[in-house]
């Protein structure tokens, strides 16, 4: 048995190294979502052929040769904490870690590579890197797929692809996302046209923690909506060349043009987080998120120095609610916590 | 208002969003016409309620859909908006095949990535599945001859 707290008190390694376009983009993530032919979509399945999906692919993705050792733990196996601990490290999904049933979760023990069991549909692959590596994860996430080909068959038809509990998944059934750090264009007020124009492009913007979540201290997850009718290539195409290349851009222009009209104004921004940062006694998961932002920019516009950015980046996962919990191995209010993490932070700044 | 491209007052006001940028148009009936931008301006009464009859009977004769593996209906469907199983796509492609031609931005079928069959082991899997499931129900069904014919089938299958 795994000790899921000992691994949380550490960060993926794929999340320490420093990917291409980094600044800008935090990280890439493909996904596929499967189905197993012969089974009934999960929300359909009895508890039975539940059980039975989860067995099956179980002994199938260990038997895979995937080339990496992979952790798996059942839901039904997990505490509370453990599950709200995967969650944040975006391993599993709120819908995963929330509802009852015989779900499990694989992954390699670098974290870049995890499969759900029995989320919405069989099996939801997702890879993810560090920067914006789409192309890669796109060929990494093809191997892991075809060595899991080899071994299950899944529901597909020739006319609607691969076939998904959601028929808005339907077709290729893959998600390609890409996490921004955007907080030029939210201080220059552009931030909005940027959405706009993603959404007529029917891309969707989301929060750090996808389907459902609010958009916190200038994150933001950008992905695909259409499956159908494009292939994979092409639509990982279309997402690059046609928004997250032209956004890096539009964000790398209105940091130039704070750093030239607004500098004070953007560096006591910056420095003002610092100092929170430092001195907090008291301080929410969401102030956290919020001052950590500044300094991340702070850092890649060369205005604070000492810090690193495999710092910031880990305080990002680490001062998370379960992560802290985890961290002091106590149970704690939300308002013990706010102290954990003040002093958390504290010390990781000063060192 | 005047219409845009010629003298006459404007009745057709369209606003259009392209790339993300406001475009206003305001026209009059004829010129409207040229360019495409047709409006019915008046639907008779009695061809409106017809409509809304039509429609009203293909919702109900669509609500009736049933999916023979999974026994889900089009109903269940659009209360939970998940399918019961892979074959659903067949048994609900009336209702559904619009649907996902407008979730989709007008695409009608799949290209990209798929399964390269009988490459493996898998070949025979989905047969194996549902004989096990069907072997499941005759036996809770007390069928036992059924029961005994399709394990027969089933330990051919692993032999072979």
């Amino acid at each position: 048995m795994i000790d899921l707290t000992q691994i949380c008190r550490n960060v993926g390694s794929w999340l320490t190294e420093i990917g291409p376009v980094s600044d800008i983009v935090i990280s890439s993530r493909v996904r596929f979502a499967r189905n197993i032919a012969g089974f009934h979509f999960y929300s359909q399945a009895n508890s039975k052929q539940r059980e039975e999906i989860l067995q099956f692919a179980h002994d199938k993705l260990m038997s895979a040769n995937l080339c990496s050792k992979l952790w798996y733990v059942t839901m039904a196996d997990t505490s509370d904490l453990e599950r709200k601990l995967l969650t944040e490290r975006h391993l599993i999904s709120k819908e995963l870690a929330e509802k009852e049933g015989s779900r499990a979760v694989a992954w390699t023990h670098d974290e870049s590579l995890a499969v759900m069991i029995n989320e919405e549909d069989h099996l939801r692959i997702q890879v993810m890197a560090n920067g914006l590596q789409l192309h890669e994860t796109f060929k990494r996430i093809c191997e892991v797929d075809d060595l899991l080909e080899r071994q299950i068959e899944y529901a597909f038809s020739s006319q609607y692809g691969y076939l998904t509990a959601c028929p808005t998944n339907v077709g290729t059934g893959i998600r390609v996302s890409v996490m921004l750090h955007l907080p030029g264009l939210k201080m220059t007020q552009e931030i909005e046209k940027v959405f706009r124009a993603a959404k007529d492009m029917r891309l969707a913007v989301r929060g750090l923690y996808g389907e459902g979540s609010e958009p916190i201290g200038d994150f933001f997850q950008l992905s695909n909506q259409i499956t159908l009718g494009k292939t994979e290539e092409e639509i990982i195409e279309n997402l690059v060349v046609h928004a997250v290349e032209p956004i890096v851009e539009y964000e790398k222009q209105a940091r130039q043009k704070l750093m030239r009209e607004k500098q004070e104004a953007l560096d006591d921004k910056i420095f003002r987080a610092m100092g929170i940062l430092s001195n907090a006694r008291l301080i929410s998961s969401e102030e956290a998120l919020y001052m950590l932002s500044f300094i991340r920019l702070g850092i890649h516009l060369g205005r604070i120095r000492g810090v690193e950015i495999s710092t910031v980046n880990r305080l990002f996962l680490l001062s998370q609610p379960a992560h802290i919990q985890n961290l002091y191995q106590e149970t704690y209010d939300a308002s013990q916590r706010d102290r954990a993490r003040a002093e958390y932070i504290r010390k990781s700044l000063c060192n | 208002m005047q219409c845009q491209m010629c003298d006459k007052t404007a009745t057709v006001h369209l606003t259009e969003i392209v790339n993300g940028t406001k475009i206003e148009r305001h026209l009059c009936e004829e010129c409207a016409q040229q360019e495409g931008i047709t409006i019915k301006s008046q639907v008779p009464i009695n061809e409106l309620l017809n409509n809304i009859i039509a429609a009203q009977e293909e919702a109900q004769e669509l609500s009736d859909l049933r999916c023979p593996q999974c026994h889900t209906s089009w109903a269940d469907f659009r209360k939970r908006g998940l399918l019961g199983c892979p074959n659903d796509y067949l048994a609900f492609s009336k209702a559904l095949d619009p649907l996902i031609e407008r979730a989709h931005n007008g695409a009608t079928s799949h290209v990209g990535r798929s399964p390269a069959q009988h490459k493996g082991p898998a070949g025979q899997q989905a047969k194996m599945l549902r004989l096990r499931q069907e072997l499941q129900r005759a036996v809770e069904s007390e069928n036992y001859e059924i029961a005994a014919r399709i394990r027969d089938e089933i330990s051919q299958m692993s032999t072979n």
